[in-house]
């Protein structure tokens, strides 16, 4: 946890500089606001990274150390087939082309997003496939 | 949803497993239903390389029409078309799904022993965006105005609804906010994967230098490609809802949608060689029989390489006059550290080592050498002097065009070395070499004339040009250049064909490093069986030749005290 810490927080405080230093120099502001942007992608997570590394012991995966038969256990829950993806994919197909073809295409575009939307809530609640 | 458990150091009998049991759907219900990063990632791997071919095919059209000054084998509007959508479909739809929904989708998780991307939906998700985006921007050949026509930039005053009104520009926008969402999606995985997927004892400086390249690369497209989505939204919003945000009639500003496209724009050129660095990383070391030479020097060199190329988009607007020329010129010519660093760790590596010449070593020195001629090319154009001689010509062409061919280079060391890992099966070596040295003599035939028309002024972008008997030659050597490379594409088309189950790999054909190599060819459902200790970035060889660990660096690099002393 703390190098992942230390690396987002050492790319938040390097364009933190970049902006500060870039910002006054050419007083141009679309660069200005894109790099203070930037900087806040590296310190949010990097501060909630920081934040946990002082308060949970080192995980396997941090540990010199660590055995394999040390770190049996559950890795993470995860899903088998599913066919909501592909949905949810082919709504946002619909909605693309409602922008260029006509707003119809919006009709369809919705249902399958709000459909693959209902179906893999339900999904992630039940379980599906594996 | 089923809880997937670390597998234990003893080898458990293939059988008792419970992932063994899986019975999904089969045929085309299997692609469309599947979350397994495996067949998403060679699904886009397929696609993405057919998106080569057809990009490709844009090229020769490209290349044929300037053999002659007064070419008519397209008219200008169709050239438009073509140099616009040769571009979008080699930068959007090729280079980087190749590489981060590609090959980095297969190997990574494998790489630092996890069963699957951390968000399986959301990778099948990410395909689905990326496949109905390449559809949508290709649909423009099919409108009655045509595709998009205003280069693969976009720039502000052409693209507006007066210069380039119709259905082609408007599909390439909506093809461009699928692709990006699909990459957006992409990018959260990978992070989200390497930082909570590791098995136990992957340190993070013990990542093999791909999955570290593959991390960096997440961490840009989230920095990226959110400013671009941005952009398309607002270009569109002027070109429908006329808003005024990119024309001066209305008060906005054209220079605008380059500083946003550029800010996408130039990380975007480390989002896509920073993977194909990564593949070089890999296969130099396991073809040199060493390891990867300051392992540590060629993280910080990408992770610098990743932080400096936030701060240079505007060395591509050095010509509009409003840009801050000596803060982008240093931030240019800084970025020369860390990718010299890179070049002479590679060298490094390969020296003094026992180097096995096989067709992925090729491709990856091929990779080394051509990027090397692109990237010192770079250096020239981030001298604003020299770059308000040469922008717009093509010598601005022949530096990305070194660059990019490099990359597919890489790309083809990578298929080279990781396909036998995907598919079971070796690619035959003997066509191999054949097509590297195709690949490899075209690429350069096609370049080297390009750097030196650019510098007699050829401008980019054109479909006739003067009658001077110097341009013509040169011009005729490039597509003679590009004919080579077309050749070399047919011989790899040919060579999976010829060597479709033909030569079975087995687990570790290279003797390689790292944790893929570890488990079957191809890797079962959830990758592992089981899984050795983790004492050093090279895992695998550790495990294979116990007498010759690796010397790794930092605690624990050799094992705990008690593990030392039983040696």
């Amino acid at each position: 946890m703390k190098v992942e810490a230390k690396l987002l927080l050492g790319l938040g405080l390097f364009f933190g500089l970049m902006c500060l230093v870039y910002w006054n120099w050419s007083l141009e502001n679309a660069g200005g606001v894109m790099m203070f942007a930037g900087m806040l992608l590296g310190f949010l997570p990097g501060g909630y990274f920081y934040w946990w590394s002082r308060r949970m012991k080192a995980r396997p995966e941090d540990d010199p150390y660590a055995t394999q038969a040390g770190g049996a256990g559950v890795v993470g829950s995860f899903p088998g087939t599913s066919i909501w993806p592909f949905t949810l994919g082919m709504g946002a197909f619909f909605i693309v082309l409602a922008l260029v073809f006509g707003i119809w295409f919006m009709v369809p575009g919705l249902v399958l997003v709000g459909w693959a939307a209902l179906g893999g809530t339900a999904e992630g609640r039940r379980g599906g496939k594996v | 949803m089923t809880d997937v458990l670390h597998p234990p150091v003893a080898v458990p009998s293939h059988d008792d497993h419970a992932h063994d049991e899986h019975h999904g759907p089969t045929g085309i219900l299997k692609w469309i239903t599947t979350t397994d990063h495996k067949i998403i990632g060679l699904s886009y791997t397929v696609t993405s390389v057919l998106m080569l071919v057809i990009g490709g095919l844009f090229a020769e059209i490209i290349r044929f029409q300037l053999a002659t000054p007064n070419g008519n084998l397209v008219s200008l509007a169709q050239y438009n078309e073509l140099f616009t959508m040769h571009g979008s479909v080699m930068i959007y739809l090729f280079a980087g799904p190749f590489a981060f929904g590609g090959l980095a989708n297969i190997i990574v998780p494998i790489q630092i022993g996890a069963p699957d991307m951390a968000f399986p939906r959301l990778n099948a998700l990410s395909y689905w965006l990326y496949l109905t985006g390449a559809i949508t921007m290709l649909t423009g050949f099919f409108t009655a105005g045509g595709a998009a026509n205003f280069g693969w930039v976009g720039y502000a005053p052409l693209s507006n609804s007066i210069n380039t009104p119709g259905a082609g520009a408007d599909l390439w926008i909506g093809g461009l906010l699928l692709t990006g969402f699909s990459a957006i999606f992409t990018g959260v995985n990978l992070t989200a994967t390497i930082f909570y997927l590791r098995a136990p004892g992957m340190t993070m400086f013990r990542m093999p230098i791909f999955t570290w390249n593959m991390l960096v690369t997440g961490l840009m497209i989230l920095l990226a490609f959110p400013v671009l989505t941005a952009g398309l939204v607002m270009l569109y919003c002027d070109r429908h809802f006329a808003t005024h945000i990119y024309s001066v009639a209305g008060g906005g500003v054209p220079v605008l949608w380059q500083h946003i496209f550029w800010f996408w724009g130039h990380p975007e050129v480390y989002i896509l060689a920073l993977p194909f660095f990564g593949m070089a990383t890999e296969i130099i070391p396991v073809f040199s029989k060493k390891p990867v030479f300051g392992y540590k020097g060629m993280v910080f060199a990408t992770l610098s390489i990743a932080a400096l190329s936030l701060g240079v988009w505007a060395h591509h607007m050095f010509t509009t006059g409003v840009v801050l020329l000596p803060f982008f010129s240093i931030m240019s010519l800084l970025i020369a550290v860390p990718t010299g660093i890179k070049i002479f760790n590679w060298i490094g590596t390969m020296w003094r080592g026992q180097l096995w010449f096989s067709t992925a070593m090729l491709m990856a020195i091929g990779f080394v050498v051509t990027f090397l001629i692109g990237g010192l090319t770079g250096i020239y154009l981030a001298s604003p002097p020299l770059d308000f001689f040469t922008h717009d010509t093509y010598f601005v062409v022949a530096h990305f065009h070194s660059v990019v061919m490099a990359l597919v280079l890489g790309g083809m060391a990578g298929l080279y070395y990781w396909g036998p890992k995907i598919t079971g099966y070796l690619l035959d070596e003997r066509l191999g070499k054949v097509q590297f040295w195709f690949l490899f003599i075209g690429t350069q035939v096609f370049t080297f004339p390009q750097y030196l028309l650019g510098l007699r002024g050829m401008p980019r972008r054109v479909a006739v040009y003067p009658h001077d008997p110097q341009w013509k030659m040169l011009n005729q050597w490039s597509t003679i250049g590009a004919i080579l490379i077309g050749i070399s594409t047919l011989i790899f088309v040919v060579n999976v064909a010829v060597s479709w189950k033909k030569h079975p790999a087995g687990d570790n054909p290279w003797d390689a490093h790292t944790l893929e190599w570890f488990t079957t060819s191809p890797p079962p459902h959830h990758n592992f069986y089981r899984l050795p200790q983790i004492r050093s970035e090279r895992p695998t060889w550790d495990y294979n030749h116990p007498e010759h660990r690796s010397l790794g660096h930092g605690k624990g690099a050799h094992g705990t005290a008690e593990e030392v002393e039983a040696q």
